[in-house]
């Protein structure tokens, strides 16, 4: 893990987009009262990245600063959390987010061959996405739509009975 | 309104039952695979037909959760309250809507499919012929509108926790759950009431009631049937178990994965509020309670409760050595209770009808119901509720309708990540935690993968094994090198280099993770690989000396071929993803055997059986 700290974007760059969505942030973080109980402040932690990541789309080193001098912990600590969950990203994902579920269901009905025919068509691995911005592949463990087995989901929307043959027409929906 | 007596919610939930209503329900699934599955279109035309045809005095919609019928969805029910009669339709497509209306209850409309009815309540209905459900987990699920409290308290909702708090002492309510036997749905089973009894025993102050609705287990969605259909039963139970504890505070801790879940949750606790069966001075005891819900972020570990309870603190969700254990040091370092949305779900109906009713059901050593996910090769996909002793004979084929497309049964896998396969020789054992574990697999949170011939043990074990990796905490060095190097020897299996000393070294190293890993994860991580082993040894042995996949799943081991059947049709041309295949119009076709991906398109493609696996 290199430091980023160079690359840390600082207030006085922000675009007057960010600054909106800064300004929404601490909107938030206002309304959840953090104060209250200045001890158990990390308890708020979880919720706030949530927040974070639905507004900006993913959570990069300026936002991980912002929420760490609101709570009063380290940049450290909130790092860390980020990099343990598997729903947090400091990285810019794709418009649309494609994730194949790689429950023991979807598995055993033929996911893999499902999840290796979007890595060939879109040409990223799991947890990339393709250079124009447009797709996010990822894999996810059980949406709880077994009886659908295999299932993706783009962004919220959910594809069931998924063969490789498929794909192509899922991807068309998208590219236009 | 604010109910401040049991009388007036005894009074409330009265008049609520005696109010005109249509003659008719019409019963529609709205659980997150009913949704993905269709049910919101069906829902709308059956809104316009009514409208058109002005049956609004006639049938009343009610949307409801889950009822277990997965594979059907969407699912529809008629329901006559006064008679009790049912016709329940699967497979509903909204053009099917007007034939349906106009048939009614008695007639089922043509070109439909119609579903039995598998399942009773055992709370407030004897069993009919061909219903081996028993529902007191699922009781108000795929029933009652979960965004209705007035719904959940015309069903008796809230008279369990009235009762608690006003005829019953803390203790009591204790005393009541320990002799009910009710154990930890969540997978341990550890005794609910022995874990409630540590918190209560804990000097007087801050203490915590939590539930744990971080279901990760890949396969099972019973937790989040029961949250999306009926969300108020898991409310009540908490504040049941915060006032036996001496409680103030519940925390509902939820995957992030659940957004309806999530959005139910919060329409119950504001309902619950305003009616003031949250919050303070409950039926006028003097109890206040009121519950928070924190969010997951997709970690596996975190059911872990020491790792669910850092997770909540705002930490990385790793698990610490117990002792000490939550009870006596939990959240935020105060005596705190952890137990599972299945737990929680059985604790209203326990404290209405004694724990004698509970222990009627079930065996002795694991009394009541347990709810299964059964997902995978079988014919219904679905959730189903049995006693605690029944078979998976009686679950797989009688409830799951046996195996899809007439293939043959081979295992099932109980447990998720953390079990093991069970095989055709113990379809016929009761099912509690002590007969799964004496069978090397366990109850755990009641997924059931139902594998059949067409799927390779070596390869599930390698897919469980590349779950706990990746879900894997890092914390401790046999799960997380010990995990990645058994790994590493199923890969070399699969890929047709491994030898006798592998399977050796994958017993040895099995063992050894189990002896020394930290938490509940990484000691049932080899549990797969262990079983897989001990039940299908041939196949292992038949990766490793013959470099053959009987199941013919593993890539590396297997070839196409097309044979003198070939008619030269074309069509696997057209199919094959990496145009691997060629040939001349009805000549015999070739397989380029250096450039294909062993897909299996051509295999599944050719109407002339043509292609052989070998």
């Amino acid at each position: 893990m290199s430091c980023q700290c160079q690359n840390a974007g600082n207030s006085s760059s922000q675009s007057p987009e960010d600054a909106a969505k800064f300004d929404e942030l601490a909107k938030f973080i206002a309304s959840l009262n953090v104060d209250s109980l200045p001890d158990r402040r990390r308890g708020f932690l979880i919720q706030i990245l949530h927040r974070a990541q639905s507004i900006f789309g993913y959570l990069p080193e300026s936002v991980q600063r912002f929420i760490a001098e609101s709570l009063n912990i380290s940049r450290a600590e909130v790092y860390g959390v980020i990099s343990f969950y598997s729903y947090f990203t400091d990285k810019p994902v794709g418009r649309y987010k494609i994730n194949v579920c790689t429950g023991t269901a979807c598995f055993v009905k033929g996911a893999p061959k499902v999840l290796d025919e979007l890595k060939r068509r879109l040409g990223v691995n799991e947890g990339e996405s393709t250079p124009d911005g447009r797709f996010f592949l990822g894999a996810l463990r059980c949406v709880g739509a077994c009886s659908l087995a295999p299932v993706v989901m783009v962004n919220d929307k959910v594809y069931g009975n998924m063969t490789a043959d498929k794909v192509a027409d899922v991807l068309k929906e998208y590219e236009a | 309104m604010k109910i401040e007596s049991p009388a007036q919610l005894a009074e409330t939930a009265k008049k609520l039952n005696s109010r005109p209503r249509p003659p008719m329900k019409l019963l529609v699934s709205l659980g997150t695979c009913g949704i993905a599955a269709g049910t919101v279109p069906v829902l709308k035309a059956i809104q316009n037909e009514i409208k058109s045809r002005h049956l609004e005095n006639a049938i009343e919609i009610n949307e409801v959760g889950c009822m277990g019928l997965c594979y059907a969805e969407p699912v529809i029910m008629f329901l006559e309250p006064e008679s009790g009669k049912r016709l329940i339709y699967g497979d509903v497509s909204p053009q099917q809507i007007p034939a349906i209306l106009a048939a009614g209850i008695d007639t089922p409309a043509i070109n439909t499919r119609i579903i039995e009815r598998n399942w009773y309540y055992p709370e407030i209905e004897k069993p009919a012929k061909n219903e081996f459900q028993s529902r007191i987990v699922l009781r108000n699920t795929g029933r009652i509108n979960p965004e209705n409290i007035e719904e959940y308290i015309a069903e008796g909702g809230y008279s369990a926790l009235a009762k608690a708090l006003t005829e019953m002492k803390s203790q009591e309510v204790i005393d009541v759950i320990t002799a009910s036997g009710l154990r930890g749905r969540g997978g341990g089973g550890f005794p609910t009431g022995r874990k409630w009894q540590f918190a209560a025993d804990q000097p007087q102050g801050e203490k915590f009631i939590i539930c744990n609705a971080d279901e990760g287990d890949p396969g099972a969605f019973m937790d989040r049937a029961v949250l999306e259909g009926d969300p108020h039963v898991v409310l009540e139970a908490m504040a049941i178990g915060g006032y036996a504890i001496g409680a103030s505070t519940g925390v509902i801790y939820i995957r992030a994965e659940y957004p309806l879940a999530v959005k139910r949750l919060e329409i119950a606790i504001a309902q619950a509020e305003e009616r003031g069966l949250l919050g303070k001075n409950l039926f006028g005891s003097g109890f206040d309670f009121k519950i928070e819900i924190k969010f997951g972020a997709g970690a596996f570990v975190c059911g872990e409760e020491t790792a669910l309870i850092h997770s909540i603190e705002g930490q990385r969700g790793e698990p610490t050595v117990k002792p000490p254990f939550p009870a006596v040091q939990g959240l935020w370092k105060r005596p705190s209770v952890v137990n599972n949305v299945e737990t929680y779900a059985n604790v209203c109906a326990i404290i209405r009808k004694g724990a004698d009713w509970f222990r009627s059901i079930g065996t002795s050593g694991s009394p009541g119901t347990k709810v299964f996910a059964l997902a995978g090769k079988v014919a219904k996909v679905g959730l189903t509720e049995v006693p605690m002793g029944s078979t998976l004979r009686e679950i797989i084929f009688g409830i799951g309708g046996g195996i899809k497309n007439n293939r043959e049964f081979k295992a099932v896998q109980t447990g998720g990540p953390s079990g093991g396969c069970i095989t055709k020789q113990h379809l016929d054992l009761g099912i509690d935690y002590e007969s799964l574990k004496g069978i090397g697999s366990m109850m755990g949170s009641g997924g059931m993968i139902v594998m059949d011939e067409d799927d390779c043990m070596v390869n599930i074990a390698k897919f469980f094994l590349e779950f706990t990796l990746d879900e894997s905490c890092g914390k401790c060095t046999p799960c997380r090198i010990g995990n990645r190097r058994l790994y590493e020897m199923l890969e070399d299996i699969t890929n047709g280099v491994g030898t006798l000393e592998t399977i050796e070294k994958l017993k040895t190293l099995s063992a050894t993770i189990k002896d020394t890993a930290l938490c509940g994860l990484g000691q049932t991580s080899p549990n797969p690989v262990l079983s897989t082993m001990a039940n299908f040894e041939d196949e292992y042995l038949a990766h490793v000396k013959d470099s053959r996949c009987p199941a013919g799943v593993c890539v590396k081991l297997i070839s196409y071929e097309i044979t003198d059947k070939c008619v030269g049709c074309g069509l696997c041309i057209r199919h094959c993803p990496v145009n691997c295949i060629s040939g001349e119009r009805k000549m015999r076709h070739e397989i380029d055997q250096s450039r294909c991906i062993k897909c299996g398109a051509c295999y599944q493609i050719c109407k002339f059986h043509a292609i052989e696996k070998h």
